[in-house]
């Protein structure tokens, strides 16, 4: 038995190592039709990460520091951007027009790049109606505007639960959908991927851009709570005070 | 070629079950619903998923399905809705 870390371990023992020597007597190759079976600590999906990274490299198809920089762009996108487009469109009713109609454009107008979304829908919650988002199929979600999906969102009882059960799925998330309210739920599945904005609290008549921008948070821009009241906000900045 | 529904139309979600990189959830099979958007022409995933190149490009609806016509146990409340992206090739006239 064999336990390793070691990435090039396949590499170094390649065709090697079946078991038994080649001087026993039969003359047929084992080259080719022996697969080891190595013990090791790596779960399937190092394993195959391992692997293609290994295959890409090999192929000159990406270097590692090309691999690198794509992993840092991915981790450059934040829920941050997303604030920043709900934040103007509660400033701006001009602006909260055009985002409703085309969500792509009015993210360009504040150089936000959203290309690589087929489609980006912008979704208002109002007194009246509540979307909130699942991808039943997977885990799409606007990237471009809120970065990786949560772990919740891409885990089965909330993918399952969030279209049979979706004032369940909310509460069990801590929220609970105002009632009398026309609860929507998307499901995220083919090419539109959404941005919700989220009812302005009540007590933010006259605030600036820059202050509405500290109550939109992640999981209010997928629908599952609201954005912060300004009671909420004071009171989660003291706590990060003490 | 234009799209067949417009928003309103009552349409059915095609029950059938074929193998694949299928974007219809099933649970939506044989379910009867309302176009409510349209989305405009997209590269057919079913295509895409193997390589090939998606086309011809298929129409692409929103639609709303009340949450309770969907489940048996009638989870939600009475205007509670599922939105959800089906394209033209899976659905029907209701």
């Amino acid at each position: 038995m064999v336990t390793t870390n070691d990435p090039n371990y396949y590499q170094s023992h390649k065709g090697g190592g079946n078991g038994h020597s080649h001087d026993n007597g039969h003359d047929h190759s084992h080259e080719d039709d022996t697969v080891e079976r190595v013990e090791h600590d790596l779960d399937y999906f190092q394993v195959r990460v391992m692997a293609l990274i290994t295959i890409l490299k090999e192929k000159g198809i990406l270097t590692t520091d090309e691999m690198r920089r794509a992993v840092e762009d991915i981790y450059a996108q934040t829920p941050a951007i997303g604030s920043r487009v709900v934040a103007k469109a509660w400033s701006d009713p001009a602006f909260r027009e055009r985002l409703l109609e085309n969500a792509a454009a009015a993210c360009d107008e504040l150089g936000i790049d959203t290309s690589s979304v087929n489609h980006l829908v912008a979704l208002e919650n109002t007194d009246e109606v509540h979307y909130m988002v699942v991808c039943t199929l997977c885990s799409c979600y606007p990237r471009p505007l809120l970065g990786s999906p949560p772990t919740w969102y891409k885990s089965f009882p909330y993918r399952s639960k969030a279209v049979a059960d979706p004032r369940g799925a909310l509460h069990d998330l801590g929220y609970e959908a105002p009632e009398g309210i026309e609860l929507r739920v998307v499901d995220s599945t083919a090419d539109c991927r959404y941005l919700i904005i989220p009812r302005r609290p009540k007590g933010t008549e006259g605030w600036s851009e820059e202050k509405l921008y500290n109550l939109i948070t992640r999981d209010s821009m997928i629908g599952v709570g609201d954005a912060l009241t300004p009671d909420e906000f004071e009171a989660n900045r003291a706590a990060l005070v003490e | 070629m234009d799209h067949k529904y417009q928003v309103g139309d009552k349409v059915k979600v095609q029950l059938r079950f074929p193998p694949g990189h299928i974007r219809t959830p099933e649970y939506l099979r044989g379910k009867e619903g309302v176009v409510s958007r349209y989305f405009g022409q997209y590269r057919n995933p079913e295509k895409l998923a193997y390589g090939k190149d998606g086309m011809p490009l298929c129409h692409l609806y929103w639609v709303a399905f009340p949450v309770n016509d969907v489940w048996a146990h009638q989870p939600a409340e009475e205007r509670d809705k599922l939105l959800v992206e089906i394209y033209e090739h899976w659905l029907d006239s209701a």
